[in-house]
């Protein structure tokens, strides 16, 4: 066929045309595809990390191999930046998606959830040499709990004031703070937890915010320089621990990893996922 | 597309602009100030020449964004770095931003400058020094006019070019109208309806600028104003 312009116009055409219909066949197959891709960022250790190979290693991936050999399904760990991780997921690129995502109410208007594979708390870490030391000492303040949130909120601003707190961005961490101290505190907000992590050791922040299971691990590679201080919180903006997301209309998909994980953390696999990752166990009770 | 959306999004994107606009500036202006030095060096010795080639080499082949995380993260991994007196400076993420925009726009610029200095014609000179002008004069009234204008419109795309690159400040920690974008799609998810408004926010920018750079070279073109009416002014 030789290019002329009819010929051009009538390509463009049946080309615009598969475009438009693409959106609605992939709506009418809601059953599980044959591969089912998982996005993780695999820079959230010991969640989700590259290993010097270039292999996606962590508890998560661990957790979704033991899910896809219970369910019989094949999943592929992709990796995806959590700057448009949702956004991602939505738009068709995956099918899934477990980076440690909190489950808070704003998300599960976009999207759903399993159940969740993690109890999530969250703290803050300082440099052991000239950081400020927070009040608390660890204990954990449940946010719909005002009686207890308002002391421990107002302890924490005063220790706070004026001080730079670096956070992901976009994290149920980052929400805390701007809820709770924006108005003591100025937040710097990062596109990943390494480089929160980097800037509190350069010492361009006084102090950072994350998952306690992220802060023990940051702790852990910083040899000591790096201590974990303050109150944990849970609870309100700060979700109800962590699950896999995935599309609303991923009702199949969903029901498979649903029963798989209850199993998991049932028969005790998953504390032993985490006690192998963490050297703690993060998992609901069963 | 959700309209209501869109105009809560249009203020909240736009609180961003008083920051890309004073990076571009700053930017553009530091980078000017290094690029005339450069120049300086290069007319010196043949030492100064080679090295403002490779600074040029250095700043215009590598990219951008990797200037700028060198900048923002390598100083603060030594600790001699982080105790000496440049380290309230390179602490802020600002300061590191703007140094890296303002060494990559010097070496382009100057490279600009190069190119108009060459541009008066041999002639040209031949007759300002027939005609007795000093150096100092040959340069103000013969050399300098002639370069900029035949620099004026390579300089306009160097300045459109800086105003988009500020964008790339995101990337460590500041919120310009791109920082302000990524922040709000992570927080609504809503990728289209946000970078497309930050990128009309860009598009009418560089419209202005490119606008002014033309009204600014009719306005210098030597073929639209008399020369009674120069001489007259």
């Amino acid at each position: 066929m030789s290019l002329t312009r009819s010929n051009f116009l009538r390509a463009s055409l049946l080309g615009a045309a598969g475009l438009a219909t693409g959106p609605f066949i992939r709506a009418a197959r809601a059953a599980i595809p044959a591969v089912v891709h998982i996005a993780t960022e695999a820079a959230f250790p010991p969640f989700n990390m590259q290993s010097p190979d270039g292999k996606i290693i962590g508890f998560e991936p661990d957790m979704v191999a033991e899910i896809a050999r219970r369910s019989r399904l094949n999943c592929v760990m992709v990796s995806q930046a959590w700057d448009g991780m949702i956004a991602g997921l939505t738009g068709g690129k995956y099918e899934a998606v477990c980076d440690s995502i909190s489950i808070t109410p704003k998300r599960e208007q976009v999207i759903a959830f399993t159940v969740p594979y993690t109890t999530g708390s969250s703290g803050f870490a300082v440099m052991k040499d000239g950081g400020p030391v927070l009040p608390g000492n660890g204990t954990q303040i449940v946010l719909d709990d005002d009686a207890a949130t308002k002391p421990a909120v107002a302890a924490l601003a005063k220790a706070l004031s004026g001080k730079i707190l670096g956070v992901q961005v976009a994290t149920i961490q980052n929400d805390f703070l701007t809820k709770y101290l924006k108005d003591s505190i100025t937040i710097r907000t990062y596109a990943s937890g390494p480089d929160v992590y980097l800037d509190l050791t350069n010492g361009r922040i006084d102090a950072l915010m994350a998952s306690s299971t992220n802060i023990a691990a940051f702790v852990k590679r910083s040899k000591g320089d790096m201590i974990r201080t303050g109150f944990t919180f849970t609870g309100g903006v700060l979700g109800l621990g962590s699950a896999i997301g995935l599309r609303q209309d991923e009702v199949e998909l969903k029901a498979a990893f649903d029963t798989a994980l209850t199993g998991m953390i049932k028969d005790g696999t998953l504390r032993g996922l985490s006690m192998k990752w963490f050297g703690t166990d993060i998992t609901p009770a069963a | 597309m959700d309209i209501h959306f869109l105009l809560g999004l249009i203020p909240t994107l736009l609180s961003g602009l008083p920051l890309t606009l004073e990076l571009t500036v700053f930017s553009l202006l530091g980078g000017g100030v290094i690029a005339l030095l450069l120049n300086g060096l290069r007319a010196g010795s043949i030492v100064g020449a080679r090295v403002a080639d490779f600074y040029v080499f250095l700043f215009r082949g590598s990219p951008l964004l990797l200037q700028i995380f060198l900048i923002y993260y390598a100083p603060g991994q030594f600790s001699f770095i982080r105790h000496s007196f440049v380290w309230p400076f390179l602490r802020e993420p600002y300061v590191c931003a703007l140094l890296a925009l303002m060494l990559n726009d010097a070496a382009y610029t100057s490279e600009i400058i190069r190119a108009g200095l060459r541009a008066a014609p041999r002639g040209a000179i031949e007759a300002a020094v027939v005609g007795g002008m000093s150096p100092l004069t040959r340069l103000r009234r013969v050399i300098l006019p002639l370069a900029f204008r035949q620099a004026l419109p390579a300089y306009g795309i160097e300045i459109t070019g800086m105003l988009k690159s500020t964008s790339l400040a995101s990337v460590v920690t500041l919120m310009d109208v791109t920082g302000i974008a990524s922040a709000e799609v992570s927080q609504t998810y809503r990728a289209i309806e946000v970078f497309l408004t930050a990128a009309v926010i860009y598009l009418v920018l560089v419209t202005l600028v490119t606008y002014g750079v033309q009204r600014l070279e009719g306005w210098l073109s030597p073929t639209r104003t008399p020369l009674s009416a120069r001489s007259a002014a």
